[in-house]
């Protein structure tokens, strides 16, 4: 039990100036800006948006600029602002076929309509580090890919020698399909379509949850879940606590349009473009005497570019239909009830974090309790001494 | 997808300039009247299991919506991901203008450009992806 505390506030308000010192840091280095985390920390402003559990790049680097980097703070301060804004309602369900897109690879596919698009990944880098990103001005910025690199001798940031691009610079397709359509298109995946009318999903901001959750709920409670969390249970999944063999069908990473219908209106308006990145991830199959066997779909879709976070969302989606499968779920990732009780990590955090908080009352009462304990234990242990020769006799 | 009214096309347009660019189009704003003042608040992003499939909420994002009538009377709306006030009655005001009966030819080719470098920004970004298009060959084993 929590009680509250009385006083202190002079000494809170001290430790408010000391933590605003400590995150300024060294005075003789310059302040970093909202406007440097956002464009040169763009993958931990993605973090944040995701388990803060809303869009705004501008506040997800302004969050971490107040958190000192603390991607969980950042999350906690987005959460918390979200409360003060009105709801104006749904947006219209993003299509991601129609993603403008940056990166779209396939494992399962090598010549997929569309090519393979590696765009700005650090898959293929070496994991050496690039000291002329220390302290060298102006050396961020690679050349532009769209220059063939053929008869030139220009290297780029990291000393490389510039390779001739495989293919020429032309815009990439308009559209691209999805990669599990494909298999769809011939039966043999799982297919996803809308349940009956449509219905507008379960929102868990709104109302409390119950088990068994529906995929609905699961999907946004993963979306806002905790990226480590998510990934330690579909790491856990793939070394078999929880069977399924699974396969990245597609990540796609890219800019989609968002669709709105006010009221007022009565049409759909586009407000813009978010960042978003999809993992389709495809797994082995499930059949029954009715159903030929067929590849099962696990999904992840997320804020910004962030594909671990899909690709964990994804693992957990598809351990998480074991009841649909009639598997048994027998592994932490496959048991509703755990995955989304403890993915939230502001929720998390809130209920580990709060123990450092004042807990004298509730402390004394245990202290009392176990004094009285080993008081009574004493005492018995004494009586049981004096007993004990007569016994004897 | 249904096709887009030219209303529609605009307000995309609209939505995705940045805050100068709606000042430069829009010049000295005319006399109007606030019948919404720009107020932030947020849409919730749905999206569909596997793209296609059951309804989802992703999470929220925040946006700015506003609303305006000028003295002929003629109404503007304006809703853009974000929190830029100004740009939400100022993208109001342009979307009233091109409404109206008045002649608003330089606005119109203003937003036409607008909508052609937004195009050409996505088009260099394409590019710059397709650089980095790859074809990956598989080994044959033991050949």
């Amino acid at each position: 039990m929590y009680v509250a505390v009385k006083g202190g506030e002079a000494a809170i308000l001290a430790t408010h100036d000391l933590i605003a010192e400590a995150r300024r840091g060294d005075q003789s280095v310059p302040e970093l800006s909202v406007a440097q985390i956002r464009e040169q920390m763009g993958l931990a402003c993605a973090r944040v948006m995701n388990e803060g559990s809303l869009y705004d790049l501008d506040l997800a680097a302004l969050a971490l600029k107040q958190a000192q980097g603390d991607a969980i703070e950042a999350a906690f301060l987005m959460r918390a602002y979200r409360t003060t804004l009105p709801r104006f309602g749904s947006s219209e369900p993003v299509d991601t076929a129609m993603m403008a897109i940056r990166r779209r690879v396939s494992a399962t596919y090598k010549d997929l309509p569309g090519g393979q698009v590696l765009g700005p990944t650090y898959d293929y880098t070496h994991r050496l580090f690039d000291f002329a990103l220390m302290d060298t001005p102006d050396v961020m910025v690679g050349l532009d890919p769209t220059i063939s690199g053929q008869g030139t001798s220009s290297t780029n940031a990291s000393g490389d020698a510039r390779v001739k691009p495989e293919h020429d610079a032309r815009a990439l397709d308009a559209t691209m399909p999805r990669v599990p359509d494909i298999l769809g298109a011939e039966g043999l995946m799982e297919a996803e379509v809308p349940i009956e009318g449509d219905p507008r999903p379960f929102d868990l901001t709104r109302e409390p949850i119950s088990f068994p959750a529906e995929r609905d709920v699961r999907l946004q409670a993963m979306a806002r879940g905790d990226e480590g969390f998510l990934l330690g249970l579909g790491y856990s999944v793939q070394r078999g606590f929880g069977g399924n063999h699974p396969f990245v069908g597609e990540i796609r990473v890219g800019e989609v349009s968002v669709e709105f219908v006010p009221e007022e209106l009565g049409f759909a308006v586009d407000l813009g473009d978010l960042t978003l990145t999809e993992c389709q991830m495809v797994n082995q199959f499930a059949g029954s005497k009715d159903v030929a066997p067929q590849f099962t779909r696990g999904y992840g879709l997320s804020f910004g570019h962030s594909e671990r976070k899909a690709m964990s969302m994804s693992l957990v989606d598809r351990a998480l239909k074991a009841r649909e499968f009639g598997e048994a779920a027998d592994y932490p990732a496959q048991q509703d009830e755990f995955v989304l009780y403890h993915s939230d990590n502001v929720e998390a955090a809130g209920f580990v974090e709060h123990l450092k908080l004042p807990h004298y009352v509730d402390f004394q009462g245990e202290l009392e309790l176990i004094r009285r304990i080993r008081r009574e234990r004493e005492q018995r242990a004494a009586s049981e001494q004096e007993t004990l020769p007569e016994a004897a006799e | 997808m249904t096709e887009k009214t030219l209303r529609q096309q605009w307000m995309a347009t609209l939505a995705r300039a940045s805050r100068n660019e709606i000042e430069a189009l829009l010049g000295e704003p005319p006399a109007h009247e606030v019948l919404k003042a720009p107020e932030t608040g947020t849409v919730m992003v749905e999206g569909r299991a596997g793209g296609a499939g059951r309804r989802f909420n992703l999470g929220e994002a925040t946006m700015t919506r506003c609303v305006v009538r000028l003295g002929d009377g003629t109404m503007g709306f304006s809703y853009a991901l974000g929190r830029d006030a100004r740009k939400a009655r100022l993208a109001a005001i342009i979307d009233a203008r091109l409404q109206g009966a008045e002649p608003v030819e330089q606005l119109r080719q203003g937003v036409h450009e607008l909508a052609a470098r937004q195009a050409a920004t996505r088009d260099l970004a394409s590019r710059k992806a397709a650089a980095t298009k790859v074809d990956f060959f598989t080994l044959v084993r033991g050949a």
